[in-house]
């Protein structure tokens, strides 16, 4: 736990050749060696698997680890709609450096320059491999890739698969990791939950597993250790992230003494379906693509309860294309997120508890016809209908927020390792491309840039690098830390099944989830971030008095596998609100209400860009990463901070007006 | 609502299975079908009995992971709807609901509602892919694709491998999974090089696996949550009999 320095690693030279330059730089590990590093990858999503197959395919050895009972299930399978890349097959003026400075531009400067652009370069490799594998994209009549424009671009640079693109492209690396499974290459462990990191002379070297049929506790030693493990928007209880999604993994390694950079900068999604009632277990995206066509609206009289189809046309408040009347509709997630919540807090809400704003598509059915509108959007349009009873060609859908991204995670230098030698962490599990604010259909991008296309070159520097590693250099699985380690897993489990309180951990998940929620959610303030911190360290002693859970741990057991999720949920949430207290600016995701800017400031500003209520930053103070560094239980964490320096682009006033 | 519940519940693999029944009471129509299961799992908990293990991931239909017998009828027979979708206002007060895992030899259960699908990805494992490294790829628009090609090799790619074709089928035939993997390569240019060697490895994997043969009942289509149609056994039908007619070598 000594002095810790943040050495990001991104190479010298101009911003478009230090990717190429950094390429040749690294050193290569002899092919017919490769076979004599072995990978523990854990998590199969985007990320996952496509860094195991990559690797795989290189001729490393590979283990995978899923919680899932089949890889194909992760959770990147659930994102709609599309993935960005700089092709410019639309003529419409995109390139490398416009992806770049969008994606940018849009995390609030809040990224690194150096990765940014290497994302963006990478993406155009990632649309060609993905034909490659069969992703069946959409094709226009004459047989060219479709695209469509999507969240914060004015550009069409994105790819897509119907509402499924997400699904095609994780099915695309799964087949590819089938290939490598069949071919010896990768040994796939499924149902498999990672609950501890083991690092020997300060290398990753293992991991230790629960195996959630049997209930086995289990050590697996490799080389490097890649953690593809997703976010934690679950530590809000509801979000549109599969329920057993969870922020373990990247918990422990920050235990372990892996800094967790930004926790704080979390996305909401502005199209979701509102919550209906206190039995929900999770909240449902709508994609996107339907800001495209529809147009955001809530009634301009408070308490209007009237059917919406009554509501006259100048009765109503298109507040998206009146406050950002170049980007309407299709303004930024962060931005419209926060505008809908602005104007339900003003009692305008439409639905059940007046949480929720109305996306119309009646004018887009007038101008194209019902059933190009069917064509484009029927399988959301159905999914709307199923889940509220509703039939949204008739009326308007309602639409709210909700916990979506999470662009905190574990810091990782320019090659995705962590300041953990050996311990890589890729796709959302990283802290590293998207600032403060994602994108819409980039986080698809990022998973497979990072899994095939980045990791496969720079895992291989670690290893040519000498550093007492490969076939004949790993430790023994009986090795005193793997020993260690284990016990430890294995009190924990035993402590949990001993807890007969009187409440289940999701209850208690629910309770703290609604406070982060409420709390350090959509916009968040410095009495609320106190109140949170001084609740949480309470929650954290009162969940081994409260929780029940049932049967033992020697067996299939989903309240034990919830309550040590909720249980690193509720630890974790401290260090996001730590972080949200810290910040004192708002910059994308991150509002703080004491940094907005006033009515004063908006009508000083001769460019007219500056809105009153808009997060304000402040680059002087906090232009950089807070990584995070553990210091023991109970103990404040120590924060080390990445400057962010920008040579290309100039932070400016983050202006979608 | 309040509604009766007879769950099947099976300790492990190993040991006997039988329905028990349970109340599930106030049960609000908005609900869906599993945030019922919740209700009574909470229930479960707090009376110091052992919640009813269900396989479930995304509750968006996407995923493939849930896995109910309903009423008899894999996903509960609701058009186009995983069991995850189903929501408590298609039920009413007083309604019995029977609630089982998949029944099929291939997929053994491994607790209560929970069965082990792993025979899918090996089937996939037997060639449900394209043999392509990363990195060598050509440009995406190098080949072009009819958009009708696409969209039948789109139709087929939707599966979410849930398993429901091989529950429903009285022989325990998985061959709509099997067909919408060959289908899908089979209908894009990038799928060609391999069409014939692939469709004779994954029918064999699957017969291997102990899955029954196909006798065109049509069964799997009927429930499967993303209407994969049966169309796609024919193709899969004609690609097997014209690779099985190739010489080994041709069809290698």
């Amino acid at each position: 736990m000594s002095e810790i320095k943040l050495d990001s690693k991104v190479p010298s030279g101009p911003l478009a050749e230090k990717w190429d330059r950094h390429r040749f730089e690294m050193k290569l590990v002899n092919p017919a060696n490769k076979r004599k590093y072995h990978v523990l990858v854990v998590g199969t999503g985007l990320a996952g698997a496509s860094a195991a197959a990559t690797l795989a395919e290189l001729g490393y050895t590979v283990e995978t680890f899923c919680y899932q009972d089949s890889p194909r299930r992760a959770h990147s399978i659930a994102a709609q709609g599309g993935i960005n890349a700089a092709k410019n097959y639309q003529n419409d003026g995109d390139s490398i450096y416009r992806l770049f400075y969008d994606t940018i531009k849009g995390g609030d400067f809040r990224a690194r320059e150096a990765n940014v652009y290497r994302l963006a370069q990478i993406s155009v490799n990632i649309i060609d491999q993905c034909v490659a594998q069969g992703v069946p994209f959409a094709r226009e009549y004459g047989g060219q890739l479709a695209n469509r424009s999507f969240g914060g671009a004015q550009v069409s640079r994105t790819f897509y698969c119907r509402g499924q693109t997400g699904q095609q492209l994780l099915l695309g690396a799964y087949q590819a990791m089938c290939r490598q499974i069949e071919l010896g290459k990768i040994k796939p462990h499924t149902r498999t939950e990672l609950l501890d990191i083991v690092i020997i002379d300060g290398q990753a070297r293992g991991i230790v597993c629960r195996n959630l049929v049997s209930g086995e506790i289990r050590s697996y030693v490799g080389d490097a250790v890649v953690l593809a493990t997703g976010g934690y928007s679950n530590v809000f209880f509801l979000s549109t992230n599969a329920i057993p999604c969870n922020v373990t993994a990247t918990f422990r390694a920050y235990k372990r003494g892996a800094l967790f950079a930004n926790p704080c900068f979390t996305q909401i999604h502005p199209t979701c379906i509102p919550v209906s009632g206190d039995h929900q277990s999770k909240l449902t995206l709508m994609s996107e693509s339907l800001r495209n066509d529809g147009r955001v609206w809530v009634p301009k009289k408070k308490g209007d309860t009237r059917h919406p189809n009554s509501i006259p046309e100048d009765e109503r408040d298109y507040f998206l294309e009146r406050k950002y009347p170049s980007f309407g509709n299709l303004a930024p997630r962060d931005i419209s997120s926060r505008s809908a919540k602005e104007v339900c807090d003003e009692g305008r809400g439409v639905g059940p508890g007046g949480r929720g704003v109305y996306l119309d598509f009646a004018d887009a059915i007038r101008r194209d016809g019902k059933a190009k509108i069917r064509e484009r959007y029927e399988n959301l349009f159905e999914m709307y209908e199923r889940i509220t009873g509703e039939n949204a060609y008739e009326q308007p859908m309602r639409i709210y927020p909700a916990p979506h991204y999470t662009m905190g995670g574990l810091w990782v230098d320019y090659n995705l390792m962590s300041n953990i030698p050996g311990l890589f962490v890729l796709g959302e599990a990283n802290f590293s491309d998207h600032g403060a604010n994602r994108l819409g259909a980039s986080a698809l991008m990022q998973g497979l840039a990072d899994g095939n296309f980045i990791l496969p070159y720079t895992i291989g520097d670690y290893f040519a690098s000498g550093k007492k590693l490969g076939q004949g250099n790993r430790p023994p699985l009986d090795h005193p830390e793997f020993r260690r380690v284990e016990a430890e897993v294995t009190d924990r489990i035993k402590r949990l099944i001993a807890c007969k309180g009187k409440r289940t951990p999701t209850e208690i998940h629910r309770e703290v989830g609604r406070m982060m929620w409420d709390y350090c959610g959509m916009s968040r303030s410095e009495a609320g971030l106190k109140h949170v911190l001084q609740k949480l360290p309470e929650y954290r002693e009162s969940f081994w008095r409260d929780v029940h859970v049932p049967g033992t741990g020697e067996e299939l057991n989903i309240s034990l596998e919830r309550a040590g999720r909720v249980l690193d949920f509720i630890e974790f949430a401290e260090l996001m609100a730590l972080d949200a207290l810290t910040r004192n600016e708002s910059c994308g995701g991150h509002f703080r209400e004491e940094y907005q800017f006033t009515e004063e400031e908006a009508k000083a500003d001769p460019t007219g860009k500056t809105i009153k209520g808009e997060a304000k930053r402040d680059d002087e103070n906090y232009c950089h990463v807070a990584a995070w560094e553990y210091r023991g239980p109970g103990e404040t964490p120590v924060l080390h901070k990445e400057p962010l320096v920008f040579t290309e682009v100039k932070p400016t006033l983050r202006s979608y007006k | 609502m309040n509604l009766k519940l007879h769950v099947w519940r099976q300790k492990n693999a190993n040991s006997p299975g039988r329905m028990v029944t349970y109340e599930a009471k106030n049960i609000s129509p908005d609900m869906s079908f599993l945030e019922m299961l919740d209700v009574v799992n909470e229930d479960l908990i707090h009376r110091g009995e052992e919640p009813i293990a269900f396989d479930h991931d995304c509750r968006e239909g996407i995923c493939g992971t849930c896995s109910l017998v309903i009423n008899g009828i894999p996903h509960g027979g609701f058009r186009a709807t995983t069991a995850c979708q189903i929501h408590m206002r298609k039920f009413k007060d007083g309604d019995e609901i029977y609630i089982e895992p998949w029944r099929v030899g291939p997929f053994p259960i491994v607790r209560d509602l929970m069965v082990d699908r792993s025979a899918f990805d090996r089937i996939i494992q037997a060639g449900g892919y394209i043999s392509e490294n990363t990195g060598g790829a050509p440009d995406g628009n190098a080949i072009p694709i009819p958009k009708e090609k696409q969209e039948t090799a789109m139709d087929a790619a939707a599966c979410i491998g849930c398993g429901a074709c091989a529950a429903a089928c009285k022989n325990g035939s998985a061959m709509l999974f099997v067909a919408a993997k060959v289908s899908h390569l089979a209908n894009l240019p990038q799928g060609q090089p391999e069409r014939f060697r692939r469709v004779l490895r994954m029918v064999e994997r699957h017969d291997l696996e102990g899955f029954g043969s196909c006798t065109n009942q049509s069964e799997c289509e009927a429930v499967c949550p993303k209407e994969i149609s049966v169309k796609f056994i024919a193709q899969l039908n004609r690609d097997y009999l014209r690779a099985s007619l190739m010489s080994a070598r041709d069809a290698e």
